[in-house]
């Protein structure tokens, strides 16, 4: 039996946002959003007038010496209001306005394949398995636009390590939550589900991938991931699974949900190169979130800017071949 | 329709066409157009220019479905010269925040990207209509050579909407809307042409059934 000594992360009760407090300010947001439906063009509400942020707590972490400085954070309000979660419907605005069916408590991460025993992690006692850490990283979607986002989490290294995985495991599988009655998308969005995402066994273990409970000092918007996601800096966003319930090891190279959709559009690495484009549009450059239009753009970094870190896992690979 | 109502119309629809336009200025200059302006910039003209020429055709059809209506034919090069404006708008957008005004830019997107190509496509063929829009052109090419290229419209509004779906993602289905506002003003023409052919009698029974 073991006994747990009071834990540093653990939240206190003082610091839950009473559901009073959070109810009022739904209710305060969703009035000013209808008066201003009412007022200004159709269809542009949904990007200025943001819905409402699904219930979160507080949650303390220390900072790392992996974050990236020098860089403005994207705002709360803008990493919260923009997002790419089909599971909630295919337009940027969806998940914020559609999230708050999604119930992150009872939750369960399963981890199986090549283990040495199948287990089972609740997800309190997940975020308890390591100390929380705040990591600033910058955040490159597929689609050309980026942010700058203070994530907070641990190593993947670290959960890994947990999992006893045998030497045959060569790939990571990531399967989200695939439930339509609390995510109206899957109903509504035409892709394969459950969405799938995978890495590759170093890169799954490289110190700079995530595993993410929070963002700013709270834990993960519902519209952001909730309960837990993985972070990997230098991909594009989409390999970044959100509100995971099962990890495989695997392996062979799992399959992964938009590869199955358009496999000359989104590889297996899909790492961040402004020298190999999409193919409907160029990856040289990227729009910032929040910047003022006429600063918008901005040259993409390779890998990201993480490349003194990460190039090392792909040499001698042809990344215009394994894009 | 008495030339005051008309006149009044037109200025509400040119109020209806540019307080948009004026809106969005505001708001790009107040940096006050969501997380990522460019994008709803973009959308904006592009929308705003897909939903013109639908109106512009639809013009006819009504025309002919509703004969009291006639007078709307008043509005038609006003609508499709705002439509021209919006695709102007847009094709601004374009060049200025995804190509920076940058040749290379420009060259790049048109050999490798098939939904600039259609844009671009688009909006050349709206060109030589807006170009010929004046009463002087009519007379110039004489009215059946002037209908004729103005058929380009078509051609126009089906390259605006095939730019639309090829430039979004997989599995998006926004463009789905304007897409079936376009079928039918497109399949309108022949309709109310198949149905003016028939005999009489059986064209009431057509007309009284619907």
């Amino acid at each position: 039996m073991l006994i747990r000594k009071s834990d540093p992360n653990a939240i206190p009760s003082s610091e839950i946002t009473p559901r009073s407090a959070y109810m009022n300010r739904r209710a305060f947001m969703a009035a000013g959003a209808a008066g201003a439906a009412a007022l200004a063009a159709g269809g542009l509400t949904e990007f200025l007038h943001p819905a409402e942020v699904h219930a979160t707590t507080k949650l303390a972490s220390v900072p790392s010496p992996l974050s990236t400085t020098g860089l403005k954070l994207t705002s709360f309000d803008d990493i919260t209001h923009y997002n790419n979660f089909y599971e909630f419907g295919p337009n940027k605005g969806d998940p914020a306005a559609n999230a708050g069916s999604l119930r992150t408590r009872p939750w369960k991460v399963e981890v199986e394949g090549e283990v040495k025993k199948k287990k089972t992690f609740d997800i309190d006692s997940l975020m308890k398995l390591h100390p929380l850490e705040s990591r600033v990283y910058r955040f490159r979607c597929v689609e050309a636009w980026s942010m700058v986002i203070p994530w907070i989490g641990y190593s993947l290294s670290e959960f890994i390590k947990q999992c006893d995985p045998l030497p045959s495991a060569k790939f990571v599988q990531f399967l989200s939550l695939d439930d339509p009655s609390q995510m109206p998308g899957i109903r509504s969005v035409n892709l394969d589900w459950p969405y799938s995402e995978g890495l590759r066994m170093d890169e799954a273990m490289h110190p700079l991938t995530l595993l993410t409970f929070g963002l700013y000092d709270q834990t993960l918007p519902n519209q952001d991931g909730a309960p837990v996601r993985v972070v990997v800096p230098w991909k594009y966003g989409f390999k970044s699974a959100k509100s995971i319930v099962k990890v495989k090891f695997v392996k062979k190279m799992p399959h992964t949900t938009w590869n199955d959709m358009a496999s000359n559009e989104y590889g297996f690495y899909s790492n961040v190169n402004p020298h190999v484009d999409h193919p409907r549009w160029s990856q040289k450059t990227e729009r910032v979130i929040g910047a003022p239009i006429w600063k918008q753009r901005q040259p993409t970094l390779m890998f990201n800017g993480y490349a003194d870190q990460v190039a090392g896992l792909y040499k001698g690979m042809d990344l215009k071949k394994n894009y | 329709m008495s030339n005051r109502v008309v006149v009044t119309l037109k200025v509400l629809v040119h109020i209806a066409c540019l307080a948009p336009v004026a809106w969005l200025l505001v708001h790009l200059f107040q940096n006050n157009l969501g997380p990522d302006p460019t994008q709803t910039v973009t959308f904006f003209t592009g929308h705003g220019t897909l939903r013109l020429l639908i109106i512009t055709l639809a013009i006819s059809p009504v025309r002919k479905l509703i004969s009291k209506l006639g007078w709307i034919i008043r509005f038609r090069r006003m609508l499709g010269l705002y439509a021209f404006f919006y695709g102007c708008l847009h094709l601004m957008t374009y060049l200025w925040l995804y190509a920076g005004f940058s040749w290379a830019a420009i060259i790049d997107d048109i050999s490798l990207r098939r939904f600039i190509v259609a844009g671009m496509i688009a909006w050349l063929l709206m060109l030589p209509l807006a170009l010929t829009s004046t009463a002087w052109s009519i007379r110039k090419l004489g009215g059946r050579n002037w209908k004729r290229l103005h058929w380009l419209i078509y051609l126009a509004a089906t390259a605006g909407v095939v730019h639309y779906w090829w430039g979004v993602k997989q599995g998006v289905r926004t463009p789905m809307v304007i897409t079936i506002a376009l079928a039918i003003v497109l399949a309108a023409r022949p309709v109310l042409t198949w149905i003016r052919k028939l005999p009489a009698k059986q064209r009431r029974s057509v007309t009284e059934s619907s």
